[in-house]
């Protein structure tokens, strides 16, 4: 084991520049008067939006409301993400495994691929109305494509060698299938992962910027409609956050399940 | 035991037709370590795939016991050139691999697996990872899956091929250390000459492709052999003369053409 040694924090030095430059954009009036906050008011109003009383006759209407509207989105994200990856890993599983299932499937899922989410947004509201459904369905169809997408390429990537090697030990298909081929695309399959859980973060945003009427980005484009400026920055911060830690969830988890991957000899 | 009968082997190369092997047939007997010898490029591998069941032969008959071969079977397995381990799995795990899947109880082929760990040396490594291991320890792994299985017949690809010298040299030793005590059946393939000499009954030296028999050679050297036994005359009479077949080959190869 090394020692453990704190990193030198080279990684602040960027943002704290930005930020710098972002100060002095508005302080120095670079930038149109009153377009874009100062960082100094967008920290006062997140702080308001976070901990301020909610309810009453308090002057600004998303006081207090943050967590509510964080957990209405991370829900959604979550439910559609979990959805996308229960169908879509076992069908990717299918696509790269069996040659029928790709050719009854898999030109299927290319043709509608290239289909942006957000051109899907018109058709789910009229399906599904404007309701969570809308976003669950939308959230869900964006995050399917790359995890379906990256476990088909895993599971095509097999070693064959370990699939004869499966074999001639005595492994019917079924073995084969869970002990070596998705062991052997796990890697992929969470790469897939990480890509869908970006596109869900995109695709509640969307969603709810116009298919439901509660989230982070309902209030984005409601602050965007009455001119608060410092919650639209606030709400981009907040989904860069939550975007940054669902991602960073699912790397802790792949480094924990491809624990073998990592190791190295010491023999 | 083994018997290949008129093999033949093409495979389909884009355009072109490559025509791997012909005309091959061998008997190897029970409890027979066969070593099958030739350039790169000759067919050998292609032979004992057709053994393992990984592939089937264009024309002619590879049976084992008078049957058939149409799939693989832990009756017949193969170590690998690369060891081919499961990454994921520990070295127990992936010596027990073959047992469990063929729903063993785990109270029988545990304290096998323990037994045949120690006969190749992995004592104390049972918890590490393939990737935590040195290229010839991966190679006792892989070995000790298939001794586990009790193969009727041991079919080896060039294992040691891709070892360092010194590991090579113990691992040769160690393979006949094991095969001694369990004595299966073995075709072996390799491009080493003196491994050939110092581990099998009989040498088959093949011709460049396509790959067909060009002589038997026996190896009356007895048994229990070591190492020690490359230095001796008769084991090197036998050198020089299975070394002249072998050049003569391989300045044929280098002449053909090969396409990969």
């Amino acid at each position: 084991m090394a020692k453990f040694r704190f990193p030198a924090p080279w990684f602040v030095i960027l943002p704290l520049l930005l930020l710098a430059l972002w100060h002095f954009a508005v302080a120095g009036q670079w930038v149109a008067a009153g377009i874009i906050p100062s960082p100094e008011q967008v920290v006062r109003s997140w702080h308001t939006w976070i901990f301020g009383r909610s309810g009453g006759m308090m002057l600004s209407p998303y006081s207090g409301t943050w967590l509510d509207n964080v957990t209405y989105s991370s829900q959604r994200v979550l439910k559609g993400f979990a959805l996308a990856a229960v169908v879509a890993i076992p069908l990717g599983l299918m696509i790269g495994w069996s040659r029928l299932a790709a050719r009854l499937i898999d030109p299927t899922v290319q043709l509608f691929r290239p289909v942006p989410i957000t051109a899907w947004l018109p058709f789910a509201i009229a399906v599904f109305g404007i309701y969570d459904a809308s976003a669950l369905f939308l959230i869900g169809l964006g995050a399917f494509y790359p995890i379906a997408v990256n476990t088909t390429h895993g599971v095509r990537d097999t070693n064959l060698l370990l699939l004869r090697a499966a074999r001639m030990l005595g492994a019917g298909p079924i073995t084969v299938l869970a002990k070596v081929v998705f062991p052997s695309a796990l890697p992929s399959i969470f790469t897939g992962l990480r890509l869908g859980i970006g596109v869900a973060w995109t695709a509640v945003i969307v969603a709810e910027m116009i298919a439901v009427k509660s989230g982070l980005g309902y209030v984005l484009w409601d602050a965007y409609y009455v001119g608060r400026m410092d919650i639209c920055v606030a709400t981009m911060f907040s989904v860069g956050m939550l975007g940054f830690i669902s991602d960073q969830v699912i790397v802790g988890i792949a480094r924990l399940v491809l624990r073998w991957r990592t190791l190295e000899a010491h023999a | 035991m083994i018997e290949l009968e008129g093999v033949r082997k093409e495979f389909i190369k884009g355009e072109r037709r490559v025509l791997a092997i012909e005309d091959f047939s061998l008997n190897v007997a029970e409890r027979e370590f066969v070593a099958i010898l030739g350039p790169s490029g000759c067919g050998k591998s292609t032979l004992l795939n057709m053994v393992a069941g990984f592939d089937s032969p264009t024309r002619g008959t590879v049976r084992v016991d008078g049957d058939e071969i149409v799939d693989p079977s832990p009756r017949r397995c193969v170590v690998f050139q690369e060891p081919a381990l499961f990454p994921w799995f520990s070295v127990m795990e992936n010596v027990v691999f073959g047992p469990k899947t063929q729903g063993q109880k785990a109270a029988d082929y545990r304290p096998r697996a323990e037994q045949i760990l120690e006969q190749v040396g992995l004592r104390g490594f049972e918890g590490s990872y393939p990737a935590e291991l040195s290229g010839g320890m991966r190679q006792r792994v892989g070995i000790a899956r298939v001794l586990i299985m009790q193969p009727q017949v041991l079919l080896m690809d060039e294992p040691f091929g891709s070892l360092d010298a010194q590991t090579r040299m113990l691992m040769q030793e160690l393979l006949l250390r094991v095969w001694e005590r369990h004595h299966q059946t073995v075709l072996f393939i390799t491009h080493d000459i003196e491994e050939a000499l110092l581990l099998a009954d009989r040498v088959c030296v093949m011709t460049a492709r396509p790959g067909r028999i060009k002589k038997n050679i026996d190896v009356r050297i007895p048994r229990p052999r070591a190492i020690e036994v490359t230095t001796s005359p008769e084991f090197n009479a036998l050198r020089r003369e299975v070394l002249a077949l072998i050049r003569e080959e391989s300045e044929q190869a280098a002449m053909v053409p090969v396409s990969r």
